[in-house]
């Protein structure tokens, strides 16, 4: 353990100090979740910040990785360095993967202000990978300027992205859908920037102009209460700009960069706050509930919280008893589970 | 966690434009259970090196059928060692004449696979040689 707690360091200062490769190991450690990386993010987290990380998410084809190699070369012509985490899905058969996104970022492969990492989301559902955050905190710390977050080709309902970006990009090709497609709630409600790719196709000004006409008549709703309570601080709807890029010969996406830097700047005064605040809120608890498991899965613990899962199961007791117990147990450890 | 899938780099050095049989390889390993990195045609021994630092693989498939394999094989596996990637298991496929192949495996590239390889021994070989680490 304590060995591991050194080695998580080394690589944390090694890749601090520019080392790829340290970074590069770093990065496996994180997707394995092991207790080097911890010990490595518990080191990096308070040096990282100061990237401007930025989700772009759509659907399969819309253009995803190679808006992402335009958006790599636009940011290097300003002096930025660039790291990404492109996600490509799992097999849910046999957790093999495809990682393709690097054959559209090819041209910056060498370059040392530039470093790209595909990752498999190995049974994630959302549309990254579970430690994706994780991932993007490390490159942060390394001291990459932007980290962009590509998701897998997405459907309506892969929101996960948001709340790991500060700003999230959506991207539709022309004519996916009618305009009714644009006003269901799910993935376009959590754009910043709506992007509509292959803006160089029939149909890309109207399906702008759709995008626009309903995106930005959002009246102020009925919030849900968060998670976080009550109060007046939740995020207001978004009215996302809505632009034309053709990734593939880069058109627009000069604009689309300017987009990203306005809606940082914008930010400050509360909405990329109030994406940070979720995105606390999402790692904290995720890691909550992991040591909840294996605290109730420990040796100690283990044949109470396995005789109350089995009485659960033969319907000798409901579930929410269940979890009362287990939860008292955990502050009480005299309690029964 | 010791039983992540191993990951591997496909990749194409050099100017031939036949990537069919690379493709098909690299769908055949993730039907193994593998998360295959796939870096397409036309690559230079450093994007293919670099790829392989960036994604920390556990392997490195090269496809050639160019001829050229004498050439740009060994500076692939030089440039590797050169940046610490001494623990990667490098593999060839494609057309490579038998007599080169005592000088390709003196140059770092351990096992070159001919036409007629199924996905299945290949797959095989790679989880045989290769010890996936943790970090």
């Amino acid at each position: 353990m304590s060995e591991d707690r050194i080695r998580g360091a080394e690589l944390a200062e090694a890749a601090v100090a520019g080392d790829r490769r340290a970074l590069a190991k770093l990065l496996t450690a994180v997707e394995n979740r092991t207790a080097i990386a911890e010990a490595a993010v518990r080191r990096l987290y308070p040096g990282a910040g100061s990237a401007h990380l930025v989700g772009i998410t759509g659907a399969p084809g819309a253009g995803k990785s190679t808006l992402v190699a335009a958006l790599i070369a636009e940011a290097r012509l300003a002096g930025r360095t660039v790291a990404v985490v492109a996600v490509d899905p799992s097999s849910p058969i046999t957790g093999g993967a495809l990682l393709g996104d690097r054959v559209r970022m090819q041209a910056y492969a060498t370059d040392d202000g530039v470093f790209i990492r595909s990752m498999a989301s190995r049974g994630h559902a959302g549309g990254l990978a579970a430690t994706s955050t994780s991932a993007a905190t490390v490159l942060d710390a390394a001291g990459f300027d932007l980290v962009l977050l590509e998701t897998v080709g997405t459907g309506q309902s892969e929101v996960e992205v948001a709340a790991a970006a500060d700003t999230t990009v959506v991207l539709e090709a022309p004519d996916m859908g009618d305009e009714v497609q644009a006003i269901k709630a799910g993935l376009l409600e959590v754009a910043d920037i709506v992007v509509v790719n292959k803006g160089d196709r029939p149909g890309a000004q109207r399906t702008a102009a759709q995008l626009r006409a309903m995106l930005t008549v959002t009246p102020a709703p009925r919030r849900a209460a968060s998670s976080l309570g009550e109060g007046d601080d939740h995020p207001a709807p978004k009215r996302p700009e809505v632009l034309i890029t053709t990734a593939s010969t880069g058109d627009g996406v000069a604009a689309l960069l300017a987009a990203l830097d306005r809606h940082r700047a914008a930010g400050r005064d509360g909405l990329v706050d109030a994406a940070r605040l979720a995105r606390a809120e999402a790692q904290v608890w995720a890691i909550v509930s992991e040591r909840l498991r294996d605290r109730f899965h420990g040796e100690a613990s283990r044949p109470a919280t396995e005789s109350t899962l089995r009485a659960v199961a033969e319907h000798r007791l409901d579930p929410y008893t269940a979890a009362d117990r287990l939860l008292a147990s955990l502050v009480d450890p005299r309690t029964p589970a | 966690m010791t039983d992540r899938p191993i990951k591997v780099l496909i990749a194409k050095p050099g100017l031939d434009g036949h990537d069919r049989g690379a493709k098909v390889l690299a769908r055949g390993l993730r039907d193994e259970g593998f998360e295959v990195v796939y870096t397409g045609l036309r690559q230079t021994p450093e994007m293919i090196v670099t790829a392989a630092l960036q994604e920390d693989v556990d392997v490195v498939g090269l496809s050639i059928l160019s001829g050229a394999h004498m050439t740009l094989l060994p500076r692939v596996t030089r440039l590797m060692h050169e940046r610490g990637l001494d623990d990667v298991l490098v593999t060839a496929g494609g057309i490579i004449p038998d007599d080169d192949i005592p000088a390709l495996q003196e140059a770092g590239v351990a096992a070159i696979f001919g036409p007629g390889t199924t996905i299945a021994e290949v797959a095989e070989y790679i989880r045989t040689h290769v010890r996936p680490t943790g970090a």
